[in-house]
């Protein structure tokens, strides 16, 4: 090409790029289409975020990067329940609109997409930030700039501090909460047995094994074996697991690395039984995994096989107990809504914890404003798909307290006893639930 | 930037124009520009351990890691005023420098691009080791607040944009006075000739571990801007992603130039935004929304490079040659040429042919 | 029992090592050729590899799906030299390195969106159960053995192609001295395009060993390439034997690191053994272990 002729080549794509830049900053990019409405004269824009047409709420997700296999199935999966919900009704008429943005699992990015949704995107509340460290990133600036920053997709008790961040509240169970309940059921029925630890080196896995040490006596304990996520390779772990003798392995592991337990286990002939955070033991995905393995690891045909006899706790329905009604109930959101995504643990979790917004924004009123919805979730929601109750109080911004224990037998966790609720402390009571699990209203929908 | 008081009208026009943005665009838009002088003061010193010296680095994310943790922990436990706390990080992100250097000195091209990509995946999982120290996978929390004589709604945003904006001219103006001194010069001798460096006097290991010394303080003093801007530190920010957009912004905004600098941390606080917004309001399946923003960035990435080879602003300034005529005037700010990021003294023949290929 | 203990982490090390081996050796075999890093390296083997799972998945046949990946390998690595790597030779070397970025995000950005993002289960070769040595079973088993075996197999065969053939003495010749190849009337485009391509089958080779221990997904392949980067440097980028050496220490060495300093430390601290070994080794040979001849500096 000539040099002239180049440099017009240049001319021209610098002039594009810079007109490109030049509109991009200058567009304005709230997205919720609020066209002028002949609905109840009762609606009003009562809060940032609120129109009378749509209530806009933000997330930040990794949903690309080594963290999103898996947690990306969480957003689609609440966006399906409200697109569910906004077409039979809405909230008092009102669509939800749910703009997540993705942040890789990089806390930088995380404080920079949530800085856009709240100061650029004027979101009304932060639903269902995923993440310890990411979300830590952000939770001070939520709080200074009194953002409802609602059900946080973590374990970590971080949430749980009402004075310093009254706007957080959390809303899975928590991980020292876990462990406890693991750790007493261990504790009672495996009398006598070698027990070791398998955890992930971070809040996860620190905070179970900080749970399951408070109730499994330290003389049971012949092993704590970490791993880091970034290291695939865990045959060293595996191996020292087998050298211990270990009857029983528990593991705070995602489904990633509880395969790759199962995996190496395999491999090295070692054959103990297992107990998994609900975090990393869901059936269906655990399948996934392992289904390529299925048939070397001696089972038949399908990865199912290989998770048969896995002890979990779990404080949602399994995903795959087809009799409960709540299952049903997302079986049918997705089927219309998020056609393509297997019902496993996280979308389950998705259409779960949309669900207790929707709660939780009736509650709020018909008009609320920011304070509103902080305050309708502190007086307290019903469980919904949850287990057990919630702990939401003034003085308590915890989630779920409790789960049941769950033997899984051919992709379904079958209830062991009855629901066990608990708190955080040390020494703190696990006391059977009273009452079973209230099933959904017909429509699928929280009533006002 | 030829001279000190063009440079100090330079920052001081910018000065100006940073304040005058930072009032008049929304608060989202001050913390972009805070994370675009973050960025700059990063990209301008990795520019000039590149771009000048010749010597390739992917390891730049640690060096900033090494500032944002060291600030962290000053904050948190001593609670210094904040210009104290930069010295600091700046000061112990510099001796980090210096080792590397040291034991770069050696290594030449990909073998020293090699060790710093190996150096930027290594030195967070420090954090991990001694999570009681440096908070482990969760980080430590930075709290900083605007100072009370500016009012309590002062917006914590401008205040941020302001700081991190002063810290990034002030690395400007500094970084402009080395490049045209006589340490800058020794810098270029040695990337373009070490031989007929050598043979000149220039002490060419010393001149090559100055160039990472510096290099690395201005990584450092990056860090910790990013720690008060995203308010949390952790080992998940450090990435070696963090290294390569340096890098990349470098050699995208034209390398060795700091004006490039500047185009190079514009594109990574920005192109990623914009797209974002394009594709999320079309429609698309989430998996497939999230994903363009990356296929784009990789796009504008090979797109940039094979249409201005010498980056942004070397396309700048042949359009500006184009329409003017090349005089004296467009000489000031003419990018480097380019830089010989070559392999070892003993490499094979067979580079020869590109070594040919370039001006 | 620690004999048994060593021998199990020699032959778990020799095993993740061929793959940062096939890796190293795949970006050896650019750099001669081209004095390209290539950054893509992993991102090309992840899409080659996505192209075999969903073939095997089709077909029921892994060995179909192999063979496939390794043809997709040769067809992605002579197609991304042509387009993006070509119009950078002859400009500042950086350039390239910046374009093979590009394309590493690029290849990412395109299998979420083709593939998806979510895990995918990778078959093994083999039986993934431990071979047994009498009642205790060893922490190898036939897959990890069939790793071995294949990228060996792999690389004997290219390096007699290299001596041998008349085809491997024009890439030796344009690897020596481009100029001279030319004029002699070697088309020198076309051997850089072989190249790449070899490049290429030999990256898909270590995606599809690799993946049933990683299982896939678009960013799968980061960690494979960084420490087969590592053990490129290692070997020396000029030597494809120095790959296959620097691969085999590296596997070895943070198995040991991995087994002996327990596996939680040595999980959390691989990144920064891998790092003390590629240090130590540069300090005493700046180019590698296996660099040409050192010339006397002034």
């Amino acid at each position: 090409m000539k040099r002239s002729q180049r440099l017009r080549w240049q001319a021209t794509a610098l002039m594009t790029v810079t007109t490109l830049a030049v509109t991009a900053c200058s567009s304005s990019s709230s997205s919720s289409a609020s066209s002028p409405s002949s609905s109840s004269a009762a609606l009003t824009a009562s809060a940032p975020g609120i129109t009378a047409t749509t209530i806009t709420i933000g997330s930040h997700q990794p949903l690309t990067g080594p963290a999103a296999p898996g947690y990306s199935e969480i957003a689609p999966a609440s966006t399906a329940y409200f697109d569910y919900v906004n077409a039979n009704g809405g909230i008092y008429g009102r669509k939800i609109v749910y703009k997540y943005l993705d942040d890789a699992y990089n806390p930088t990015i995380t404080a920079s997409v949530v800085h856009q949704l709240v100061l650029q995107n004027n979101i009304y509340a932060l639903f269902d930030g995923l993440g310890t460290p990411t979300h830590l990133a952000v939770v001070s600036f939520l709080n200074s700039q009194k953002i409802p920053d609602v059900f946080v997709a973590s374990g970590c008790e971080c949430w749980n501090q009402p004075t310093t961040y009254p706007e957080t509240f959390g809303w899975q169970i928590d991980y020292v909460r876990e462990g406890k309940i693991l750790g007493q059921y261990i504790a009672q029925h495996f009398k006598g047995k070698k027990i070791a630890y398998f955890y992930q080196d971070d809040d996860f896995g620190m905070n179970g094994i900080k749970g399951l040490s408070d109730e499994i006596p330290a003389s049971m304990v012949v092993t704590k074996q970490s791993y880091a996520p970034t290291n695939v390779n865990i045959g060293p772990q595996v191996a020292a697991l087998r050298a211990s003798g270990a009857q029983l392995v528990v593991s705070f592991s995602v489904p990633a690395f509880t395969a790759l337990l199962k995996l190496y286990s395999l491999k090295l002939g070692f054959n103990p039984t297992f107990a998994v955070s609900n975090v990393g033991s869901d059936p269906t995905t655990l399948a996934g995994l392992l289904e390529t393995f299925a048939k070397q690891g001696g089972a038949t045909v399908n990865g199912s096989q290989l998770t048969n006899g896995i002890i979990t706790d779990l404080y949602l329905p399994s995903t795959a107990d087809t009799s409960n009604s709540w299952i049903k109930l997302f079986t049918k959101v997705r089927n219309q809504y998020d056609a393509k995504a297997p019902l496993d643990y996280n979308v389950m979790y998705g259409m779960a914890v949309a669900y207790t917004f929707v709660q939780a924004m009736f509650k709020a009123g018909r008009n609320p404003t920011r304070a509103d919805l902080v305050s309708a979730i502190q007086g307290g929601l019903p469980q919904g798909p949850m287990v057990a109750p919630f702990a939401y109080s003034s003085d308590s911004h915890a989630g779920a307290t409790g789960a049941y224990i769950a033997i899984t037998q051919n992709g379904v966790g079958v209830q062991q006893g009855p629901v066990l609720a608990t708190d955080t402390s040390a020494t703190g009571p696990i006391t059977p639930v009273t009452g079973t699990q209230p099933p959904p209203p017909a429509s699928g929908i929280p009533s006002p | 930037m030829r001279t000190l008081p063009r440079r100090l009208g330079v920052a001081i026009v910018l000065a100006a124009i940073v304040v005058f943005l930072s009032i008049k665009l929304n608060a989202f838009r001050d913390y972009q520009i805070a994370e675009v002088a973050v960025y700059f003061t990063a990209v301008a010193g990795l520019t000039v351990l590149t771009g000048l010296s010749g010597q390739i680095s992917l390891g730049n994310g640690a060096f900033m890691a090494i500032g944002a943790y060291t600030t962290a922990l000053l904050l948190l436990h001593l609670s210094w005023p904040f210009i104290a706390v930069l010295v600091v990080a700046a000061a112990a992100t510099a001796v980090a420098g210096g080792v590397v250097g040291i034991a770069a000195a050696r290594l030449r091209g990909p073998y020293l691009a090699g060790a710093t990509l190996m150096l930027g995946v290594a030195l967070p999982s420090i954090a991990y080791a001694w999570p009681g120290v440096f908070g482990g996978d969760q980080g430590l929390n930075v709290v900083f607040t605007a100072p009370g004589f500016l009012g309590a709604n002062f917006p914590l945003t401008r205040w941020q944009a302001w700081v991190s904006a002063a810290v990034a001219l002030v690395t400007l103006v500094l970084l402009g006075n080395l490049v045209h001194s006589r340490i800058g010069r020794n810098w270029r001798a040695v990337r373009d000739d070490e031989v007929a460096a050598a043979l000149d006097g220039i002490n060419v290991a010393a001149a090559r571990g100055r160039a990472f010394v510096v290099s690395a303080t201005c990584a450092g003093l990056a860090g910790a801007l990013l720690a008060i801007v995203t308010a949390l530190v952790a080992p998940g920010a450090y990435t070696i992603t963090l290294s390569i957009a340096l890098l990349t912004g470098a050699v995208i905004g034209g390398l060795g130039s700091l004006a490039g600098a500047l185009w190079g941390s514009l594109i990574i606080v920005l192109v990623p935004t914009y797209v974002t917004d394009v594709s999320t309001s079309h429609g698309l399946s989430s998996t497939v929304g999230a994903n363009i923003p990356i296929v784009a960035y990789g796009v504008v990435l090979i797109l940039v490079m094979l249409v201005f080879p010498q980056g942004i602003q070397g396309g700048l300034q042949r359009i500006v040659i184009a329409f003017f005529g090349p005089n004296q005037k467009s000489r000031t700010w003419r990018i480097a040429p380019t830089p010989h990021v070559t392999p070892s003294a003993d490499e094979t023949p067979a580079s020869q042919h590109e070594k040919e290929g370039t001006s | 029992m620690p004999v048994v203990e060593f021998l199990q982490l020699t032959l778990s090390g020799i095993s993740f090592g061929m793959v940062y081996a096939a890796i190293a050796l795949s970006l050896v075999l650019i750099w001669r050729g081209t004095r390209v890093l290539n950054f893509a390296q992993g991102g090309m083997a992840m899409l080659t590899t996505f192209v075999a799972i969903e073939v095997i998945y089709h077909t029921h046949s892994y060995w179909t799906g192999f063979f496939v990946a390794l043809a997709a390998g040769l067809a992605l690595g002579a197609i991304c030299e042509l387009t993006v790597v070509r119009p950078t030779i002859g400009k500042p070397p950086l350039n390239a390195v910046i374009v093979t970025i590009g394309l590493l995000i690029l290849l990412e950005g395109l299998a979420g969106i083709f593939f998806g993002g979510q895990f995918r289960s990778f078959p093994a070769a083999f039986s993934i159960t431990g071979l047994k040595v009498g009642r205790t079973s060893l922490g190898v088993s036939r897959s990890d053995v069939f790793v071995v075996a294949a990228v060996l197999v792999t690389t004997l065969v290219l390096a007699v192609a290299f001596k041998y053939t008349s085809a491997g003495l024009r890439m030796r010749a344009t690897a020596f001295n481009a100029k001279i190849a030319q004029l002699s009337g070697i088309r020198v485009a076309r051997v850089l395009t072989v190249g790449w391509a070899l490049a290429g089958l030999l990256g898909a080779l270590a995606g599809v060993l690799v993946s049933p221990s990683t299982f896939l997904y678009p960013n799968s392949m980061d960690v494979i390439f960084v420490y087969g980067f590592t053990a490129a440097v290692i070997g020396g980028l000029d030597s494809p034997a120095g790959a296959v050496v620097g691969g085999l220490l590296l596997g070895i060495a943070l198995s040991y690191a991995s087994g002996y300093l327990g596996g939680s430390v040595g999980s959390e601290l691989t990144s920064l053994i891998a790092f003390g070994i590629l240090v130590a080794v540069l300090m005493i040979r700046p180019d590698g272990l296996f660099a040409g001849a050192q010339m006397r500096r002034v």
